[in-house]
């Protein structure tokens, strides 16, 4: 049995098949890369997963277990993390206390603990402060610990959803388009993070991208998606070669 | 300027970073323990809506400035509060009973009026909240055997540990901060504790804060039902101020004061919350100056520029009338709101935060510092 599986996921919006009976497995310690054109559906599936879109048919399997009816917030409690294509911090807050929401998951305090900063909850806070801490170093975000995130420029940000991600102690993590608006040195370390991930965290990861050679560095699978279907599916160099993939990308 | 070198923790966590913040704010309590021995008794009953107010504008900040769910119908909530203390007293329950009996029943309501809320946004919710602070209203006005409709009720004096407490006494003025300083302290614990974060992250993007783990919906009804009960705790005290409550004190525009409290103070702060209530409650003194002593300033000005007397007094006489004119109060709360929204967002805890900076880094401050720039679009297609 696999680690993480799709099968039949669809998604349609009206006549609009954004998904189309995908079905597609993951193992556990792998990184898979789905790859595809805009609108292919790459980030319909990360949203299915996280359950922000409810699937039009399909059902979504993680550690053997059915999750398709599981509410979003009980996604990150089952250890499945992501990132967004457009980033979503908040914004508002200082970079320490994004990535303790990211700890939100391993939080067991009471209201009423919290309210009178019971002795529990104080080392239960220090707790997620070391945790946090070692995404910190890590990640090499010491500089902006205590920075507003509306003030960071955008290839921080990415760096900083990363973090908080990581920072849930996730089993899988999903990563949409991990190197969009990053500069080439900023690929670069993104895509040790990504196989640190997996070599020293036993994250497995599930990651959209555009960017092929990130891919091909990074992957041990790639799935190619066009119009919500699956077009081929295999190790990074198999599905460059294939020739639908080539007509989807090139035009035939 | 100081710099903290952190060690440990525990530095990220106190709420008193350093040593510095323990002399101001011992300075401060010590200066509000004795005021009540220095100043007037007008003064005093000031304080003592100062105190009412900023512990409404601490519920009204948990709710909107950091859960980011507008309401205008906290005057709602703080009637609730009200008539339950006054309704209990009636049956000679003791005043802490009858206290904490207030917060827990508008609590029960806030989660209640929080669930519909849990679909609405923005100016949606202050729409459903307005609707519900009308309901309150009327219902307080009709169900006359619980509420004496629009007779309204008498508040008896505050009894607590068989002696009296007078509501113009020290002994009421030291309840009304003790209540201010601890709801201040358990916003700040809450603040610092998962609860509180999550209520920050559901602000900034409800759908990361869903990704992370945090039950979007639970955490919203928890956000109301936190904020009502602590305003209906100071609308226990807000009735044995006032000694008397009747419907009509509970209107749109008390809900609209309670916003203005934390819009002038600043929503990203609770020092904000105590700023703003000083601000609010400085307002009426103010009026009661503009209507007694301006038109005849006026009218001497214009004397001393060469009016005639009877011209001067024609003057004197139509600016008394627009001094006094009704919806002055009203007309003067939206100018402030706007100019406070234009031109101090932050409000007036951000304009201290800006002066003590100026003067920390003098001369090398720049004004931009506080400048909040948004370099890309958000999606919205995710909410």
């Amino acid at each position: 049995m696999s680690y993480f599986r799709a099968e039949n996921l669809s998604l349609h919006f009206g006549g609009l098949k954004a998904v189309d009976a995908v079905s597609f497995a993951v193992e556990k310690g792998e990184i898979l890369s789905i790859i595809g054109p805009n609108g292919a559906g790459k980030s319909s599936i990360f949203n299915l997963i996280s359950r922000i879109y409810n699937p039009t048919s399909g059902r979504i399997f993680f550690e053997d277990e059915d999750i398709t009816e599981v509410p979003a917030y009980g996604i990150a409690r089952l250890g499945i993390a992501r990132t967004f294509q457009n980033i979503e911090l908040f914004e508002n807050a200082t970079v320490l206390s994004n990535l303790l929401v990211g700890r939100h998951r391993h939080s067991a305090t009471r209201l009423w603990q919290e309210l009178l900063f019971l002795p529990g909850v104080r080392r239960a806070e220090k707790e997620h402060r070391r945790r946090v801490e070692h995404v910190i170093e890590l990640l090499d975000l010491e500089p902006y610990r205590d920075k507003l995130i509306s003030g960071l420029p955008y290839g921080v940000r990415k760096v900083i959803e990363l973090a908080r991600a990581l920072c849930s102690e996730p089993k899988l993590i999903l990563l949409d388009e991990p190197s969009s608006g990053l500069n080439v040195e900023e690929t670069d370390g993104m895509s040790f993070w990504i196989r640190d991930m997996k070599s020293e965290l036993g994250i497995t990861v599930v990651m959209v991208e555009h960017d092929m050679s990130l891919v091909n560095r990074v992957s041990d699978r790639v799935i190619a998606l066009n119009y919500g279907r699956v077009l081929a599916m295999g190790t990074p160099g198999e599905v460059q070669r294939h020739p639908d993939v080539i007509a989807a990308y090139l035009g035939a | 300027m100081r710099f903290l070198f952190k060690t440990d923790y525990e530095d990220d966590i106190r709420l008193l970073p350093h040593s510095g913040y323990l002399y101001s704010y011992g300075t401060l309590l010590v200066l509000l323990l004795i005021a009540p021995f220095v100043l007037s008794s007008y003064l005093m009953s000031q304080l003592v809506f100062v105190c009412i107010y900023a512990t409404v504008g601490v519920a009204l900040l948990i709710l909107t400035g950091f859960t980011g769910q507008a309401s205008l119908g906290h005057a709602a909530f703080l009637a609730i509060g009200a008539y339950t203390a006054v309704y209990l007293q009636q049956f000679n329950v003791p005043f802490p009973v009858y206290f904490i009996a207030a917060g827990l029943l508008t609590a029960i309501i806030g989660a209640i009026v929080g669930f519909p809320a849990l679909r609405l946004q923005g100016i949606y919710l202050v729409i459903a909240t307005i609707s519900f602070a009308f309901i309150v209203e009327e219902i307080l006005a009709r169900w006359e055997s619980v509420t004496h409709g629009n007779e309204g009720m008498r508040v008896k004096t505050l009894q607590m540990f068989g002696t009296a407490v007078p509501r113009d006494g020290p002994a009421f003025y030291f309840l009304c901060l003790a209540v201010l300083i601890l709801i201040i302290v358990g916003t700040l614990n809450l603040l610092r504790s998962p609860t509180g974060r999550a209520f920050v992250a559901i602000r900034d993007s409800e759908t990361a804060a869903r990704s992370m783990g945090i039950n979007v919906s639970l955490y919203k009804v928890k956000s109301f039902a936190i904020s009502a009960g602590i305003t209906g705790l100071a609308g226990c005290l807000f009735a044995h101020k006032l000694s008397f409550i009747s419907p009509e004190m509970f209107t749109l525009q008390l809900s609209i004061e309670f916003i203005i409290v934390i819009l002038i103070g600043g929503t990203f702060s609770l020092h904000g919350a105590v700023l703003g209530a000083i601000f609010i409650v400085m307002i009426d003194p103010f009026l009661t100056y503009l209507k007694d002593d301006v038109p005849g300033m006026v009218a001497g000005v214009a004397a001393a520029l060469g009016a005639g007397g009877e011209r001067a007094a024609h003057i004197e006489s139509n600016v008394a009338a627009l001094a006094s004119a009704n919806g002055l109060k009203g007309a003067i709360y939206g100018i402030i709101i706007v100019l406070f929204v234009l031109f101090e967002p932050l409000g007036l805890y951000g304009r201290w935060l800006k002066i003590k900076l100026f003067f920390q880094l003098f001369p090398l401050y720049k004004r931009a510092t506080f400048k909040r720039q948004k370099i890309y679009v958000k999606s919205e297609r995710n909410r």
